[in-house]
């Protein structure tokens, strides 16, 4: 195994990636006006798995998976090259609004939309889209977005009060509800829990775990022992390069690549 | 850094230079004095407008009576009379003013919040900063020119315009003010829903920030409530009762200038009047204003 080189692994990982994959990024970067943030980056993402992107600030994590749902083309000189496919499908041929639709997205800091109620929130997707749906409809997607977030039973008594009574844990659950109301293929998290306390974050952490019958989850994280936790795979980005991908046993018990194993022994990071 | 020196930087000699109880008295004294010029010059703010409303409690109070909000006025020489027709006339010139420059100044204020970048937000931004600071006389003088002249004569209408192109500026500013202050972080949750720009903007943005869009109409209502001279040549003013917008209308601030210049004792009283009433306006609607800001930060 020890000869074995990381290009080795990651085409041996993707070619049984493609028989079953749901995303498959190939020969992927991306700019910031003339800077490159993300640098070659080949993986593939199976169903129902949870993926861990982790790396030190400043390496490029946040802006590939915003690349993912086509977030980044929206900021100031952001563009990209190479290719992302969600089912074989090249996203970027697909209209931004479905694959925002198909690819979920929740973001650093808890960010519930401050003028509606928790329902309303929840529901946000569909009313803010001008999709008509009857009440019944409607009530059941509430109902069953936030009992998938582990949110039901504290705000079922108040869903008509606004989604920012709530303490921060909560709202950023509530912001799962929201991306899951909309049936998202794949849901993107971007260090979710970096401005909760310990005990939403293991609540988060928790709910990640669950969430993976339902959705598949790339989880974008600076803390090692969260990926650990929670990942089936981990990929490990270092200055827009993906260094190192595989199962989280393996990279955390036998990282191949030397920078892998100085960060996850706090070398650096 | 010897250890001499360091054991000196921790103990008595930083406590010289830092100070006991009794040498910081100095500080505490001038501590206290500066609070209080503080507060005496921010005081003399005040000291006019007490002034003002003191004068004006004192004259127009006398005036003021359920008659003087509910009558017609009276031809010179007979006693008693209203400014009723003022009243209305300024509530209908000011509200057409609204209708007429407020959408165009709120989708002026989106579109320089939204494309700071873009060269017509540079025009944009440059001609409500001329436009602010024209002189009212002169904005009454186009309003002359394109809505009076061609039809040849004096309409409520025309003094609407002219109000409404000094209201634009007004709420435009205060629209992108407020919709800059809206966290991006909104627009994002909303775009990574699949929402159409459109309606981020349409449906997140502007409903978030509504309230100070909003409270941004009510005061530059107030600011043009009290415009007299581009009255003077548009609405023109009129003694009766007249709610059509075709027709020259009364307004509060052109009776106060009717009134006041006139020689007769009677009609300066219902100047002071209309002036008591005219603040008292405008202090309602602040107070309404403030009452929607202390809200939406109490949230």
């Amino acid at each position: 195994m020890g000869k074995e080189t990381i290009a080795d692994v990651n085409s041996k990982v993707s070619a049984a990636g493609r028989r079953n994959s749901l995303l498959q990024v190939e020969n992927f970067n991306a700019f910031f006006y003339d800077k490159k943030i993300v640098n070659d980056i080949n993986l593939s993402v199976e169903k129902n798995r949870v993926v861990s992107i982790m790396g030190p600030s400043g390496c490029g994590k946040t802006t590939f998976i915003r690349c993912i749902n086509r977030m980044h083309e929206m900021s100031p000189g952001g563009t990209t090259s190479g290719k992302i496919l969600l089912n074989g499908e090249d996203i970027n041929r697909l209209n931004t609004i479905m694959v925002r639709r198909k690819i979920g997205m929740v973001f650093q800091r808890p960010n519930p939309f401050p003028n509606m109620t928790i329902y309303e929130n929840v529901i946000a997707g569909y009313l803010l889209n001008g999709i008509r749906i009857s009440r019944k409809l409607s009530n059941d997607i509430v109902e069953d977005s936030l009992s998938k977030a582990a949110l039901w039973d504290e705000v079922k008594g108040s869903l008509n009060k606004r989604g920012t009574y709530l303490s921060g844990g909560q709202q950023q659950r509530l912001c799962i509800a929201r991306a899951l109301a909309m049936n998202p293929e794949i849901l993107l998290l971007d260090e979710p829990t970096s401005a909760l306390d310990p005990k939403a974050t293991a609540r988060i952490e928790e709910l990640v775990v669950q969430l993976k019958e339902n959705v598949t989850i790339l989880l974008v994280t600076h803390n090692i022992a969260q990926a650990a936790r929670v990942s089936d795979y981990t990929a490990f980005m270092f200055l827009g390069e993906l260094v190192e991908y595989g199962t989280t046993k393996e990279l955390f018990t036998v990282p191949k690549d030397k920078r892998t194993e100085e960060y996850l022994t706090g070398k650096f990071g | 850094m010897s250890g001499e020196t360091q054991r000196k930087l921790n103990t008595a000699y930083l406590a010289e230079i830092l100070g006991d109880e009794k040498s910081i008295g100095k500080r505490i004294f001038k501590n206290k004095l500066s609070g209080i010029i503080i507060f005496s010059i921010s005081f003399m703010v005040v000291i006019p407008l007490g002034f003002i409303l003191f004068y004006l409690l004192v004259n127009g109070v006398s005036s003021i009576s359920l008659d003087f909000i509910t009558k017609l006025p009276k031809p010179v020489g007979e006693s008693g009379g209203g400014i009723l027709n003022a009243l209305v006339g300024s509530g209908i010139i000011l509200i057409i003013a609204l209708i007429l420059s407020v959408p165009l100044a709120i989708f002026g204020g989106i579109f320089i919040s939204e494309f700071p970048d873009s060269w017509l937000s540079y025009c944009i931004r440059l001609s409500t900063d001329i436009l602010q600071g024209t002189p009212s006389i002169v904005i009454g003088i186009f309003a002359w020119v394109i809505a009076v002249v061609p039809p040849g004569h004096f309409s409520a209408l025309s003094g609407s315009i002219a109000l409404g192109i000094m209201v634009v500026p007004l709420v435009l500013k205060s629209t992108e003010e407020t919709l800059k202050r809206i966290p991006h972080e909104l627009r994002e949750a909303a775009i990574s829903l699949g929402v159409p720009y459109h309606r981020v903007i349409l449906k997140v943005v502007v409903p978030t920030g509504i309230k100070g869009i909003f409270n941004g109409i009510l005061l530059g209502s107030t600011r043009i409530s009290g415009e007299t001279a581009p009255l003077l040549f548009t609405a023109f003013g009129s003694p009766f009762m007249n709610v059509r917008i075709g027709k020259p209308m009364s307004a509060l601030p052109l009776v106060i200038y009717t009134y006041a210049t006139s020689p007769y004792d009677e009609w300066h009283k219902l100047a002071w009047g209309a002036s008591l009433l005219l603040i008292l306006i405008v202090f309602v609607i602040n107070m309404i204003a403030r009452l929607f800001v202390s809200k939406k930060e109490g949230r």
